[in-house]
């Protein structure tokens, strides 16, 4: 049985609706990703499943229990942790404060604490007391993942992290998904960078306009197929 | 030395009005909440506190000792009732309803406890003074400078050095974010409201014990509130503190140079900082 699903899920952007009916599955242990153009509907999928967007009750499971319609607060002290779009920073916080505020609900024995997090990324011990604020892009990214690591969550929601980063601090932060995989955590990583996506992912689900358009295996998939998906068919 | 005696006057007045300014800094710094109804709020509590003393024959600090979980209480019920309904994106529901909520307040008081102005009797204390060389000090003027100090501290405390304080101060930054770490704003939101209303039962037991109150003394103590918390700078508690010893040493002085200037030479000072700096004199790095 998979751990997250979505069945039939609709979502709205406004009054746009930006979500057609997606059903996507994530398993125990799992990666995927989800590409898909700007506008395909990747964050208003990630939205609907964190609770920021309240969906009918059915149209979001996990582990066997329907969370479409719950507030995003309880969603997280299931074990849905987010890396938001954006990094989402508190500005009045501390580096370390803003780790904190990973297990300020959900606090369960894991392999993440601030230790295992600052051995994943030492420059942030370094810069631990120093507002979010004040780090690179790449460094606040990098406590935007410790901290949603912190809940010790059972499945983790990457929401396009490598969006404004220089491709060899993109490399970098990608060094430590294999050491998060390693941890038993299932990982649905959103990303309009297809290539990195197809390097860490199980399974890719491709969408477009608010539909997925293809899935599968990276090493099924041609380029032509996942290009097609991506941008549509040339008619 | 008479203008030493004034400056120290005071201070120690700028004391009770940090205690009105605080609960009213705690607020707006969190949700950006402008509560109207502060003043009303403060007036409420004295007359709780009066009605242990004379119904109860508690002495003052006893019953203000009681009356804290009483507003505590309030505050919760009142942001969870009401206040959570409003708030959002729009500043004008929220005012809309705390202006109402003041005048509910001052015409349920009016009702309950007649337009006569009243006082919570402190016996001994009213009159005790300690002689510092040549000046008197009074002794409830020096608790009520060093109630705003303690309180100040602890609110300082609470905000920086705890849980609950983090997720004050991540909510206020990002409430949407906020719940994705499993922060409930609602909650959040009544938690602050209901320490606001421990720190107006505290300006109250002082600001009933100094002088007179009636039902409609809210709006004005509202003012000088508002005036400690913009000239320290909005959301900065050191800087409420700040503006509220501005705001007394700026009365006495006043008052020193002529009676009629005592409650003007105040708002002048007010005016001056916001001359000087539009933002206060600690303002936050960012909003």
């Amino acid at each position: 049985m998979s751990l997250l699903e979505t069945r039939d899920l609709t979502g709205f952007y406004g009054d746009f609706q930006a979500l057609f009916g997606v059903d996507i599955t994530l398993s125990e242990g799992e990666t995927v990703a989800v590409i898909g153009a700007n506008g395909a509907g990747k964050t208003t999928l990630m939205r609907s499943i964190s609770g920021v967007i309240t969906q009918a009750p059915g149209m979001v499971r996990f582990d066997g229990r329907e969370i479409g319609a719950l507030p995003p607060d309880e969603i997280m002290a299931l074990g849905i942790a987010v890396v938001p779009e954006g990094r989402k920073l508190f500005p009045s916080l501390s580096v370390e404060e803003n780790l904190m505020m990973g297990c300020h609900r959900r606090k369960v024995a894991g392999p993440w604490s601030l230790d295992t997090v600052y051995g994943l990324f030492p420059i942030l011990k370094e810069r631990r007391h120093q507002p979010g604020t004040a780090l690179s892009g790449g460094q606040q990214q990098m406590v935007s993942i410790g901290r949603a690591l912190m809940s010790n969550p059972r499945v983790l929601l990457c929401d396009e992290i490598s969006l404004g980063l220089a491709p060899v601090v993109i490399k970098d932060i990608y060094a430590a998904f294999p050491q998060i995989r390693e941890t038993g955590a299932s990982v649905v990583v959103v990303e309009q960078d297809v290539g990195q996506a197809m390097k860490v992912a199980d399974r890719v689900y491709c969408m477009m306009e608010g539909r997925v358009t293809l899935s599968g295996r990276p090493s099924d998939l041609s380029r032509e197929a996942i290009h097609d998906a991506y941008f549509g068919a040339a008619a | 030395m008479i203008w030493v005696d004034t400056v120290l006057q005071g201070v120690l007045l700028g004391g009770l009005y940090a205690l009105f300014a605080l609960g009213l800094s705690l607020v707006f710094g969190i949700m950006r909440l402008v509560n109207l109804a502060h003043g009303d709020l403060i007036v409420l509590a004295a007359y709780l506190i009066l009605m242990l003393v004379t119904l109860l024959g508690l002495g003052p600090f006893v019953a203000a000792l009681i009356a804290l979980p009483v507003m505590f209480a309030v505050g919760w019920v009142l942001q969870r009732l009401v206040l959570n309904r409003v708030l959002g994106p729009d500043i004008l529901p929220p005012l809309l309803v705390t202006f109402g909520l003041s005048v509910v307040l001052q015409n349920a008081l009016q009702e309950g406890f007649s337009a006569d102005s009243r006082r919570i009797p402190a016996g001994w204390l009213e009159t005790a003074s300690v002689p510092v060389g040549p000046i008197s000090l009074g002794v409830m003027p020096l608790l009520t400078f060093g109630s705003a100090i303690l309180v100040t501290l602890a609110l300082q405390f609470v905000f920086y050095r705890t849980a609950l304080g983090r997720a004050f101060r991540a909510t206020s930054d990002d409430p949407v974010t906020a719940s994705l770490m499993g922060v409930k704003p609602a909650s959040v939101f009544a938690m602050a409201t209901g320490i606001a209303m421990v720190v107006v039962t505290i300006a109250a037991l002082y600001l009933g014990t100094r002088a007179n109150f009636d039902p409609t003394t809210g709006p004005a103590r509202l003012i000088y509130a508002f005036e400690a918390v913009i000239i320290g700078g909005l959301g900065s508690l050191w800087g409420t503190l700040a503006g509220g010893i501005i705001i007394g040493v700026a009365q006495t002085v006043g008052a020193k140079i002529n009676p009629e200037w005592q409650i003007l030479a105040g708002h002048v000072a007010f005016l001056v900082v916001l001359l000087v700096r539009p933002r206060g004199l600690f303002p936050r790095a960012f909003d």
